[in-house]
């Protein structure tokens, strides 16, 4: 792969770190920038990004890692689902460690219920192919960069006229959320490191009614250390001048209408429907469902499963966590009954969930 | 009609099973002939401390770029050995074989143990065979134990690692763990990654030879990848460690791979490398040593024992940053080895 050792050139990046530093010096106060995708912490985290930016940036971790916004209710859905005879849970690896209100899929799997972790949204498709009898149940985990994958794999699955793909869907879209997390007055957020990826697909128009309603700064900003530094260089600007607009850093994928053809199908097979986020809570219109023109392939209507209501871990601090409100130290469950090997939130299971990040990475003067 | 395929008959101890043995294992992995065989092997006592160790592996698929189950599993307990420092001097092979596994494979990772044995100049002196009905393994799993010497008085162990100390490796990170994952059913990755599986007997032997009392650790950072690896050298020896992130050699396409799929090369794992905790004033030499052996090309001093302390490994990134490096949680890939 060409273009990697580039972007993390460290003559390039002291100069962007100092003219960072340049414009904020005659700041009074700190600015709270938010990284809002879940890959740009793991990159702030894995580049030590933080230690490197002046007293005054601070950067606090969103909710844009899609299994950490995923409700238990979500999980214990998908429990009972595997639990039915001759069903088979296809989801990406992430999920199967995700806690359930008394239960996680790879507890599950250890009792008998079939997961087969896929890379692509099409293997589930394929192994609903190659097993005629079975009930295949895709989980439809991600934003708006995942959803238009799995709506082209139910158009698959109709073309092939399958009777036995089934999607569990609990995607989420981002500019929704961002709106209600910038209307939240208990947080102060400055500035959006907006999504590389799913901005990609929703273009940078998206964040305009962002913009103009909360009059906060949106940078679409690219996941190498160089592009984040740039971003932050560029929200800094804004800040300092006062200004509040969309930019792209990430010009290089990003286009300002986004990748329409993907947004085309995934319009065509999900419809907007309001939607819980895990710590956040219900967001109107910020979900989506499997439209009912494809309602044959919708596992909630299809395949009725009965849960008891979702009962949340105690003392796990993982909404607010995704709030940006508190970093994943001041939660009395870190490092001790919370780990990478032994979750109890979300936020530790994912791989770019903050509290992994802050596990894995974030041990010196690096702290979210 | 001899059948091409394992049948549970090949494991019972009965005519099927001599065949097996006779026919095929042990022409291949032994040159006794069956008169020799026992229940045991009896070998000379050399002079100088013993070391044993054991490992299995089952790791899918069983044939991968560059490599097989086969010599994976000789490679494996070869380096073991060579990481405190012995001289390999026999090993042992369990076969744990799946009913309906074809013969030619078998055969095909049978010659790749012979192979892998002769390069490491260790003997293949006892082993079993069994077979599992369809569905209760994986195709071929592989017990292999070693027996080694020590012929010299040197301590090299996990927890003699010395503030100054200069951290050695002999090439690149994680060119195994993304080579089997490339060959994975449902990944079409079109890559020309290798495993990098090797025996490190010979350059061990080398490097003790040229620094002798100068080598404090030697570890293959095998599962878990040089993270988890160093972090256990740090606990064990409570010291801090500091890696300097622009000095980890690594394979463009490795780093590829690894980007793509969202791996982090520290924590893949490898198979023909060793990390070395060397004193400093010795240090340039083990590189030397290092570069020298074969797949060496890329060896590199990647960084240093910093001070005394809890165990904490740090790197230094590309950009400047300072980040901690803890060990591998969970399971990055599973069944590598």
């Amino acid at each position: 792969m060409k273009f990697q050792q580039e972007y993390r050139d460290p003559v390039l990046g002291r100069l962007q770190l100092r003219a960072i530093a340049e414009t904020v010096a005659n700041l009074d106060r700190a600015m709270v920038l938010m990284e809002v995708c879940g890959t740009h912490t793991m990159a702030i985290c894995q580049h030590g990004i933080r230690s490197l930016l002046p007293k005054t940036v601070r950067l606090i971790s969103g909710p844009g890692c899609p299994v950490c916004v995923t409700p238990v209710g979500f999980i214990d859905k998908a429990v009972a689902l595997g639990r039915r005879p001759n069903t088979y849970l296809a989801t990406f690896g992430d999920m199967v460690r995700v806690p359930g209100s008394s239960t996680s899929l790879l507890e599950e799997q250890a009792r008998g219920t079939k997961v087969k972790i896929v890379y692509s949204p099409l293997d589930a498709v394929t192994l609903a192919e190659n097993n005629p009898g079975i009930d295949v149940v895709f989980l439809g985990v991600g934003f708006e960069t995942t959803a238009p994958t799995v709506a082209a794999a139910i158009l698959v699955a109709e073309r092939k006229n399958l009777r036995n793909f089934f999607v569990l869907s609990c995607h989420k879209t981002m500019p929704k959320a961002m709106a209600a997390l910038a209307g939240d007055p208990e947080l102060k957020v400055d500035g959006y490191l907006c999504p590389a990826h799913v901005s990609a697909i929703i273009g940078a128009a998206a964040y305009q009614p962002l913009v103009e309603t909360y009059h906060v700064p949106c940078v679409i900003t690219g996941f190498e250390p160089l592009d984040i530094l740039q971003g932050i260089l560029m929200l800094t600007r804004q800040l300092v001048s006062g200004t509040a607009r969309v930019e792209t850093q990430y010009r290089r994928v990003v286009k300002p209408h986004g990748n329409v053809k993907a947004r085309d199908i995934l319009y065509q097979v999900f419809r907007t429907c309001d939607a819980s986020w895990r710590g956040i809570g219900d967001i109107p219109e910020s979900g989506l469902q499997v439209h009912s023109r494809y309602a044959r392939f919708d596992a909630d209507l299809q395949l009725p499963a009965a849960v008891e209501a979702p009962v949340e871990p105690l003392g796990c601090l993982c909404g607010d966590i995704l709030k940006g409100k508190v970093g994943p130290r001041d939660c009395p469950l870190f490092r001790k009954q919370c780990t990478p090997e032994d979750p109890v939130g979300a936020c530790m299971v994912s791989s770019e969930g903050t509290c992994a990040a802050e596990y894995k990475y974030g041990a010196f003067g690096d702290t979210i | 009609m001899k059948p091409d395929l394992i049948l549970l008959g090949h494991g019972s101890g009965g005519k099927l099973s001599h065949q097996l043995l006779n026919d095929l294992i042990i022409p291949i992995l032994s040159q006794n002939t069956q008169t020799d065989q026992n229940d045991a092997a009896v070998l000379a006592a050399p002079p100088g401390r013993l070391a044993f160790t054991t490992d299995s592996f089952v790791v899918d698929p069983i044939f991968f770029s560059g490599g097989t189950i086969g010599d994976l599993a000789i490679n494996g307990t070869v380096n073991d050995l060579s990481m405190v420092g012995a001289r390999p001097l026999a090993i042992s092979v369990g076969l744990i074989i799946e009913e309906g596994l074809p013969i030619p494979d078998l055969q095909r990772v049978l010659q790749s143990m012979r192979l892998a044995a002769e390069t490491a100049e260790v003997s293949i002196v006892v082993g079993d065979t069994k077979v599992v009905p369809r569905g209760k393994a994986d195709k071929l799993f592989i017990n292999t134990s070693g027996i080694g010497v020590l012929d010299h008085d040197y301590d090299i162990r996990g927890s003699l690692a010395e503030v100054g100390d200069k951290i050695l490796i002999n090439g690149t990170m994680g060119d195994h763990g993304m080579a089997v994952l490339a060959c994975r059913e449902g990944l079409t990755l079109d890559t020309s990654i290798q495993t990098d599986s090797i025996a490190l007997n010979h350059l061990v032997h080398d490097l003790i030879a040229q620094c002798g009392t100068g080598v404090h650790v030697l570890r293959d950072p095998t599962r878990g990848g040089v993270a988890t690896t160093l972090k256990e050298i740090a606990l064990q020896s409570e010291v801090q460690i500091t890696l300097d992130e622009a000095a980890l050699p690594m394979n463009p396409a490795v780093a590829a791979a690894c980007s793509l799929l969202g791996f982090d090369p520290l924590f893949v794992a490898n198979e023909g490398k060793l990390l070395a905790f060397v004193k400093a004033d010795l240090a340039d030499q083990a590189l030397r040593v290092l570069a020298q052996s074969p797949g060496g090309q890329q060896a590199a001093i990647i960084g240093e024992v910093t001070a005394k302390g809890p165990g904490q490994v740090r790197l230094k990134t590309a950009i400047g940053g300072l980040r901690a490096v803890e060990m591998l949680a969970g399971e990055q890939l599973p069944r590598i080895c």
